[in-house]
């Protein structure tokens, strides 16, 4: 019983610690797909990537990631990048300016 | 410098802010809004941006071609929000002691403003559907009818995603909708 509540301990440590809280801002069709121009969300998700395949699936968003880009903090960042706690994150529909 | 702005762009201000005596050359954009995209009638358009990412990357392409073209000087503006026929949506000016050069950096200016800035522009067409360019698997959407102009329709991205990773179990909360 001990070492089933220090396992149950750890785990919740664990989940604690790989949660992050991000604010998400939405553009043009994400953002009218979506509903909200942006978001401040907890998650678990390691890199941008899986953040967007969560997002995609759950809110079922049109845009695959092969045609997008993505910011973090106001740069352009990598979809593998890491997700830190307070990042703000972009994803970029593809652009159609000038 | 300013590189996005909500109301009519004064190209003459502009043209004037890049006068040089060193300068034998001007060359100019101006990228204006038409009235048809793939045959269809637009009757309006809208650009929405990301500023704050608009504005570093217009700078940085700016920066890049003082540094490829031998220029004086160089100037940027794009339109955002709601604009009519006709309008100037965006304007590039550059200045140079020779043509070349001017003529080389205004290409370059516009083309990579047109590939990695965070500008989105929605089309309302006059059958009362509406797009957001590029974005062709959006579904279309009834709404009343705008226009616009030179556009290239692709699909460039700034930058491509590195890898595709599994969907993995993640506990998302909404803390807040704003």
């Amino acid at each position: 019983m001990g070492a089933f509540l220090a396992l149950a301990k750890i785990r919740l440590f664990m989940q604690k610690a790989l949660k992050k809280t991000v604010q998400i801002r939405y553009y043009a069709l994400l953002r009218e797909e979506r509903g909200v121009a942006s978001e401040t969300i907890v998650t678990c998700a390691s890199t941008l990537a899986q953040l967007y395949e969560d997002l995609r699936k759950r809110h079922e968003l049109s845009l695959s990631q092969e045609r997008m880009s993505v910011a973090v903090n106001d740069s352009f960042a990598n979809w593998s990048d890491p997700i830190a706690d307070q990042d703000v994150i972009v994803f970029v529909p593809p652009v159609a300016g000038g | 410098m300013i590189y996005l702005i909500e109301t009519t762009i004064d190209e003459r201000e502009l043209k004037q802010s890049i006068e040089d005596d060193r300068a034998g050359a001007i060359a100019a954009f101006e990228g204006r809004v038409r009235n048809h995209n793939d045959e269809k009638a637009v009757v309006e358009l809208i650009y929405e941006t990301c500023e704050s990412l608009a504005e570093k990357e217009a700078d940085r392409i700016v920066s890049e071609a003082k540094e490829k073209f031998p220029i004086l000087n160089a100037v940027l503006r794009h339109r955002t929000g709601k604009i009519k026929i006709g309008e100037l949506a965006v304007f590039v000016a550059v200045s140079s002691a020779h043509r070349q050069a001017a003529f080389q950096a205004c290409r370059y200016i516009i083309d990579e403003a047109k590939r990695r800035l965070a500008i989105w522009k929605k089309e309302t067409y006059a059958d009362g559907t509406s797009v957001w360019v590029n974005c062709q698997s959006c579904s279309a959407m009834r709404l009343g009818g705008a226009a616009h102009h030179e556009q290239e329709h692709n699909h460039h991205k700034h930058l491509k995603p590195s890898e595709q990773s599994a969907p993995v179990l993640s506990s998302i909360g909404e803390v807040a909708h704003e």
